[in-house]
């Protein structure tokens, strides 16, 4: 009864949770200039990259990294939405809303609740990817052919990447909760630094050993490198290639269950010590 | 522990310690001191103390906001600190002061998406929303989204959002702080016919204001510096200065207000501040031949005498009383 009880309110959380980040992501504007930035951001980020990459690498866009690149980069828009939109949310609420207090006396799973407000950037997100393939396709000849795309790869691997994602923007949600003045920051932080370590624009093969050693412990370096596999038929980085696609989902799956624990583990400590600390209402103006 | 107790607390402690990097680094701020509290199913509960007095660092313990330092609180039957996700199933709360609200929704969808979160149905949940705006006067706002609404206007708002889900425990921390007289008393009248017509339902508030405790509260708990320093109804807490006379003095200025009546034989307790320009005075003596001394004190320092009344003890007088200060000073 009282775990059924927790499901309902569970869902009940994820559900609402969901409806309110979509509300605060696509009301800031009129539903057509939403859905004209929605499609031009992308682009132009492509654009950016693509642009980059023919002024430096040789060969411009016949050099057969430039493919790697391109969806490495096109997946990559993931990273920064989920995390920020997991774990901005605890910002957010507490220091523009003032609400956080209000969640954490309403009878919501808090995990939940932070998960389901990532979904409306996630969502965003998914449609930037498309529309980033989908333009690589046509206009640079990305070798994407629908009907060589590996799709339980696919599927598989967006699913454990999306799911290591959403946690470790619990994690970072955790951050957030004990460290109220740069909180926002950290998201950024991390997504920044994550960009060069988990090879979505170079191969991990040209890091440094450290740095290298840092990116194999990082499952958006196995989910990169398993999105371009599902979609090029390869991937980038040689290291990797000794791994078959079961084996580079079996690592995918491993580090994305360990995120998860780690998160969940984290966020409840710094739920507590925000507790103690009497930092969940805290508004700071910073 | 009694069984039909809404909240309990047993020698509840809370200290707050200064960061490193702040003034008075490592100073530890004691902000509730062994508080004791019974709180009976059914009762409307006042928390009346100044700014500072702990009200509000007790109603964020017994909301699972803050963690205690020490001793035990438990709300509807169950330990805050152990299980505070039972807690929240029975509780709401609303703040006061504040304009807290997701700015880019509407009033309704504000209201909607909580009343959501605590599983209220579709059908309820419509009729709450609208019964509540229509109390608190903005059955014509309902579509206004919050970014275009006043401070009061979002805080009555919030008051309507602790009140749909109709909790069997409301905390309400100063929700009239800051309102007009007008719309003050339409949320007291609410609320005193909310626990008179729910029989089972509890309310604690905490507030500043003394009227505001007097009228709407079955019991009053009267706290200073993080201690209960009285707790009772409110006629019994003004009957325990029935042998006492209060006066009420109204003075342009006097140079040491502090000290002046110091020595002099009778008062009991004594209180000042300055309001509209003027200094006001409040007395409790033993008797009244007291006054004569303090009449001739007042003119001895050459201050003018504008107003003097006595008049019957209010709460404010028996926390004077019993601290030594007004509500409105600082501790």
């Amino acid at each position: 009864m009282a775990t059924n009880q927790r499901a309902v309110e569970n869902l009940r959380s994820l559900r609402m949770a969901a409806w309110l980040g979509w509300q605060i992501e696509s009301n800031w504007t009129d539903p057509f200039l939403f859905a004209i930035y929605s499609v031009i951001k992308p682009i132009a980020g492509a654009l950016i990259l693509v642009f980059m990459y023919m002024v430096v690498a040789k060969g411009g866009l016949s050099n057969p990294l430039f493919p790697m690149i391109f969806v490495g980069n096109a997946f990559y828009i993931y990273v920064a939405m989920v995390l920020m939109g997991v774990s901005f949310a605890v910002v957010d609420d507490r220091e523009r809303y003032g609400m956080l207090k209000y969640m954490y006396t309403a009878p919501l799973n808090i995990y939940f609740y932070l998960l389901g407000r990532g979904g409306a950037k996630t969502l965003i997100a998914t449609v930037s990817v498309l529309i980033t393939l989908a333009f690589g396709a046509l206009l640079f000849n990305l070798p994407i052919d629908i009907a060589s795309i590996d799709w339980l790869l696919l599927v598989t691997g967006l699913v454990l990447g999306l799911l290591s994602l959403a946690f470790l923007g619990i994690f970072l949600g955790g951050v957030a909760l004990i460290t109220a003045r740069h909180g926002q920051f950290t998201g950024e932080a991390v997504a920044g630094a994550l960009y060069m370590l988990c090879g979505a624009v170079f191969p991990i093969d040209v890091l440094p050993g450290l740095l290298q050693a840092i990116s194999y412990i990082l499952p958006l370096t196995y989910w990169i490198e398993t999105m371009r596999r599902a979609l090029l038929g390869s991937g980038s980085s040689q290291i990797l290639s000794q791994l078959s696609n079961l084996e580079l989902v079996g690592v995918l799956g491993a580090f994305s269950v360990g995120v998860v624990i780690l998160s969940v583990l984290f966020f409840r400590w710094a739920e507590h010590r925000a507790k103690e600390k009497g930092l969940i209402d805290m508004q700071t103006n910073y | 522990m009694s069984t039909n107790l809404a909240v309990s607390t047993q020698n509840l402690g809370r200290v707050y310690r200064a960061k490193k990097r702040e003034a008075g680094s490592g100073k530890e701020i004691v902000a509730l001191h062994g508080v004791d509290l019974e709180i009976h199913q059914g009762e409307l509960f006042g928390l009346l103390g100044p700014n500072g007095a702990g009200k509000t660092t007790l109603i964020k313990i017994l909301t699972t906001l803050l963690a205690p330092t020490s001793g035990e609180a438990r709300v509807a039957g169950t330990d805050v600190a152990k299980n505070p996700w039972e807690v929240r199933r029975h509780i709401n709360m609303v703040s006061g002061g504040e304009s807290s609200g997701y700015g880019l929704l509407t009033v309704e969808e504000n209201l909607w998406l909580f009343s959501q979160f605590y599983g209220l149905d579709w059908k309820t949940a419509r009729e709450r929303i609208r019964e509540m705006l229509k109390i608190v006067g903005m059955e014509d706002r309902a579509k206004t989204k919050i970014y275009h609404l006043s401070t009061g206007m979002r805080q009555k708002m919030n008051f309507a959002r602790g009140f749909i889900t109709d909790p069997e425990i409301i905390f309400l921390d100063e929700p009239t702080l800051g309102l007009d007289v007008q719309t003050s008393r339409v949320l007291r009248d609410f609320v005193k016919n909310w626990v008179r017509v729910r029989k089972n339902k509890t309310l604690l508030l905490t507030t500043h204001y003394m009227q505001e405790a007097d009228e709407l509260c079955d019991r009053v708990a009267i706290i200073d510096r993080g201690k209960i320093l009285a707790c009772d109804t409110p006629s019994n807490l003004k009957r325990s200065l029935n042998q006492s006379s209060v006066f009420h003095l109204k003075v342009d200025s006097l140079p040491q207000p502090d000290s002046q009546f110091q020595g002099l034989k009778g008062i009991q307790s004594f209180a000042h501040h300055q309001h509209n320009g003027l200094l006001e005075l409040s007395f409790i003596v033993e008797t009244e031949n007291a006054l004569m001394p303090i009449l001739a004190s007042i003119e001895r320092s050459k201050g003018n005498l504008i107003s003097l009344e006595k008049r019957q003890p209010t709460l404010e007088d028996v926390f004077i009383n019993l601290v030594g200060r007004g509500l409105s000073e600082e501790p």
